[in-house]
């Protein structure tokens, strides 16, 4: 086991703000980036169906 | 020629979404075991390096976003030249979804970089040539998407895209063999095809299980937003119509 304690694993020998800094910003914009398309998705569906129903009333 | 329909059976715009929609999930799956594994291995298994201490662990998430920010890069290239030559609208909306995800891992190298940059050579950034040249290629991203979103006509849009990706893909053989080409602060290549990689066997399979994760994790978010783009764009065609009737 490289730690011995929850405190050693998250000092990171020292390194925590370079180490978590660098994995934080990752793993925020990777969990962000598949939320936006699948929302861009969503409003595509949505903006066909809705042109649809304009054209459907014209 | 027998096979050459069938290579491009999902350059159709409808049969693209339906695969896209299948592939989806698994790709972002595999994505997420991958990162947990390599995660575990980079964490738990590998040691603490002997001159750099434990800052070195960044390398599992800065040499695979690196590595992307290049691949996506020449992948948006090639689909939008292919795009423009041969008249082929998947490739060219391909193109416009890559380029998002590919600045995202450049800034996240960068970033990445800056934050190892700092306890190793004690400075956040330095103008060498290897950053520099990897960050002119988040200006090429940004460059490509604020073109092709300011001229209206799609096609034509795309055509401007695809000369501005073509003329900055000669960047990324500079960003490549930067290191080999000046002497620069930036260490050489991390493995090569042909030495023995120079790091512990564990460090590497991190640097490897993250790569898997970023590949997977890329296809996923690239062909959601592909989905989305093909929308936008097929609007007025049947089977968008009925999709939209059955999901809408």
């Amino acid at each position: 086991m490289v730690w011995n304690s929850a405190n050693d694993f998250f000092a990171m020998g020292g390194y925590g703000l370079y180490v978590w800094g660098s994995y934080g910003v990752t793993a925020a914009w990777m969990l962000l980036e598949p939320v936006l398309a699948a929302r861009r998705h969503r409003a595509a569906l949505l903006a066909v169906s809705e042109s649809e129903n304009e054209s459907e009333m014209a | 020629m027998k096979n050459f329909p069938r290579l491009f059976y999902f350059a159709a715009p409808s049969r693209f979404y339906w695969l896209a929609s299948k592939a989806v999930p698994w790709l972002y799956a595999i994505a997420a075991a991958f990162s947990v594994w390599g995660l575990y291995v980079g964490f738990f298994v590998a040691p603490t390096d002997a001159t750099q201490g434990d800052s070195y662990r960044i390398i599992f998430i800065h040499v695979p976003a690196a590595w992307m920010s290049m691949v996506i890069y020449m992948a948006m290239a090639g689909l939008a030249a292919f795009g423009w030559a041969a008249n082929a609208r998947l490739a060219s909306m391909m193109a416009r979804a890559l380029a998002p995800t590919g600045a995202a891992f450049t800034f996240l190298a960068l970033w990445t970089g800056a934050f190892w940059g700092k306890p190793t050579w004690g400075a956040w950034w330095v103008w060498d040539a290897r950053l520099t040249s990897e960050l002119i290629l988040l200006f090429l991203y940004l460059g490509f998407m604020a073109l092709v979103e300011a001229i209206d006509d799609t096609r034509r849009a795309d055509h401007a895209g695809a000369l501005l990706a073509i003329i900055g893909a000669v960047n990324v053989p500079i960003i490549y063999f930067s290191v080999r080409w000046w002497n620069t602060l930036h260490q050489g290549a991390t493995i090569s095809m042909t030495a023995a990689p120079k790091m512990a066997s564990t460090m590497l399979t991190s640097m490897l299980l993250m790569t898997v994760a970023f590949w997977a994790y890329a296809f996923a978010v690239v062909f959601k937003r592909c989905s989305a783009i093909v929308l936008e764009r097929e609007r007025g065609a049947d089977w968008v119509q009925a999709l939209a009737r059955k999901e809408g």
